[in-house]
């Protein structure tokens, strides 16, 4: 009847991780530091090509991670700021001549914004509806970005070619391998700053706002400032992943960055984990090679082996790899 | 009951109505409360206790009528600038953050005392980093005051819900708050809990010189630790005073004690 009454009834959209979990334990990290860094120089380039890719797919998961697992609200708009971030790299490369690594910011701050514009009318939805608003937007975008107006910069329907930047200090390396490299810095280092923002008080407030709105605003949390600035975290670093993503492809094009895209970083965020920001990677290992093994098993039901893995995954891991750390620590101890 | 001068007055409800339609859900209620005062804000169902209440914590608007906090207007704030004024509260069933652990829920009641950007946070600047290991001594300190440090890392949603009523208690306190509003806080406990909650408020008036605004059923609990009773019915102001002298009040036993209770 009352406001104060509907405060407990209200549902949870989220089921999230203690925060002390949130994160792998230091031998582990380091573990998984070392495989990641040495793994690549052992390995063919196709290989490592696809381990970049795992790291921006990472990437991308992560930041629907922290909107969905942080602050609570579902996004199937991801792939609309992955394309801002791609075209952001991809014109200020090929257009503007700017460097490849100075475009990665760039592309950072342009979907900061976009997002933190979004998450404005998106204030006023919840649940399914904001899912729904935000697949509106992944829809509506790649035909934006075919329109003739902006065909000088975008190269409309035919897209962009982008140019691989070489190692540079004169590095005996591949332009792949440097790449991959170049990655992984900036995977850790968003990884990093993530972990500290989700642990913080801004962190803190958006999870209270994802645990009861109304309890957050009494505690003087600004509801709707933090679930825009959710929303603009979310698009900067996958804005981030965005133009990575551009750089190792050598190409954009409008139709690269589909609702298809975006509902497979849902399905990444979901295998890996909601709310569990190591299980990002692992969901973005899911998105890439599962489809490649179901076709390898049967390439006429491709789809549906994908389909069969999936509820494989759904019915025995739930809260997806989070739960098959947790049996691995279980036989340990 | 207090010599009370007005500098003494916190909190001044102002002739506060509330309509929703056609309905006046209150319909100008005024009262006071001074500085260090338990105040019991009593009165049967749709008296209009928790519409008062939802005011104060600007979940609603009045129609009309004014409420001060310390001479100033509350009501041109929105809700989340409540807290950093000095008014902290209780939910009637407990409105924690259930996936966070005590302790995090308790730091999130420190948010209005504490102020940082998502840069320095991600970044977690040397700044940042004092302002967390001083709201960590604070929040020890509460958990401590509570008895609460043994399940300071667990999740609130498994904890029974005495323990949760005592979390939502410390989150309330970790902004420090001058007036705290509890609603309901004996409601869902034993006969002997709220003998050990109504202490607790009493101690925490004390020990931490707060002014409390208790909006409870419990009859027996506001009769005991209250200084000042405020009765309301079908949205008015029946009777203010003592406990005693409200007790004794021949509307409100018609009202609300009936002739079952006494």
């Amino acid at each position: 009847m009352s406001a104060a009454e509907d405060v407990v009834t209200e549902g949870q959209a989220v089921e999230a991780v203690p925060k002390r979990v949130m994160t792998l334990g230091t031998g582990t990290s380091l573990v998984v530091l070392a495989a990641l860094v040495i793994l690549p120089v052992f390995v063919k380039n196709f290989i490592i090509f696809q381990m970049t890719m795992l790291l921006i797919y990472g990437l991308a998961v992560l930041a629907l991670n922290i909107l969905t697992g942080g602050s609570g609200q579902f996004s199937l708009g991801q792939s609309a700021f992955y394309a801002i971030g791609a075209y952001t790299t991809a014109v200020l490369m090929e257009q503007f001549n700017v460097n490849y690594a100075l475009t990665l910011p760039i592309a950072g701050v342009v979907c900061f914004g976009f997002g933190y514009l979004f998450g404005q009318p998106a204030l006023r939805l919840s649940g399914v509806y904001l899912a729904l608003a935000t697949f509106a937007l992944a829809t509506a975008l790649p035909q934006l970005l075919k329109l003739g107006y902006f065909e000088g910069w975008t190269g409309g329907v035919q897209g962009l070619v982008v140019t691989k930047p070489d190692a540079p200090f004169g590095l005996p390396i591949s332009q792949d391998l440097w790449l991959y490299y170049f990655s992984l810095a900036i995977t850790i280092a968003i990884y990093v700053a993530s972990v500290n923002l989700l642990r913080s008080r801004s962190g803190r407030a958006f999870m209270a706002i994802r645990d009861n709105e109304i309890a957050a605003s009494a505690m003087g949390v600004d509801v709707a400032l933090y679930k825009t600035l959710a929303f603009g975290v979310s698009a900067g670093i996958t804005g981030v992943a965005g133009g990575l993503g551009a750089i190792a492809v050598q190409f954009v094009a409008p139709d690269g960055y589909t609702i298809t895209l975006a509902i497979s970083l849902f399905l990444g965020m979901v295998v890996g984990g909601v709310g569990w920001l190591p299980g990002s990677i692992v969901g973005a290992a899911f998105i890439i090679f599962v489809p490649n093994i179901a076709e390898g098993i049967s390439k006429g039901l491709s789809g549906a082996v994908f389909g069969v893995l999936l509820f494989l995954v759904i019915y025995l891991v739930p809260h997806g790899a989070r739960d098959i750390l947790r049996l691995v620590e279980r036989r340990r101890t | 009951m207090r010599a009370s001068a007005t500098v003494n007055i916190l909190l001044a409800v102002r002739d506060v109505s509330v309509v929703f339609g056609g309905i006046i859900a209150l319909n100008g209620v005024s009262f006071d409360m001074h500085k260090g005062q338990i105040l019991g804000l009593i009165g049967p169902n749709g008296a209009g206790k928790t519409t008062l209440f939802n005011c104060l914590s600007r979940l609603y608007q009045p129609s009309s009528g004014d409420i001060l906090m310390e001479g100033a207007s509350i009501l041109t704030r929105p809700p989340h600038r409540i807290a950093e004024i000095g008014i902290g509260r209780t939910f009637q069933n407990v409105a924690l953050f259930p996936n966070l652990s005590v302790m995090d829920n308790v730091r999130v009641g420190a948010h209005s005392k504490t102020s940082s950007d998502i840069i320095s946070d991600s970044l977690r600047l040397a700044w940042v980093r004092r302002s967390e290991t001083s709201v960590n001594k604070k929040v020890q300190e509460i958990l401590a005051y509570l008895d609460l440090e043994e399940v300071a890392h667990t999740t609130v949603s498994g904890l029974p819900f005495g323990t949760q009523k005592r979390v939502e208690l410390a989150r309330a306190l970790a902004a420090d708050p001058k007036i705290l509003l509890l609603d309901e806080p004996a409601g869902g406990l034993n006969h002997e809990e709220v003998y050990v909650l109504g202490d607790l408020i009493r101690r925490i008036r004390d020990d931490r010189h707060m002014t409390v605004l208790l909006v409870e059923h419990h009859m027996g609990l506001v009769m005991s630790i209250a200084d000042h009773v405020v009765a309301l019915n079908f949205g008015k102001k029946l009777a203010e005073g003592t406990p005693a002298q409200v007790q004794a009040d021949p509307d409100v036993i018609k009202a609300y004690l009936g002739s079952k209770d006494q």
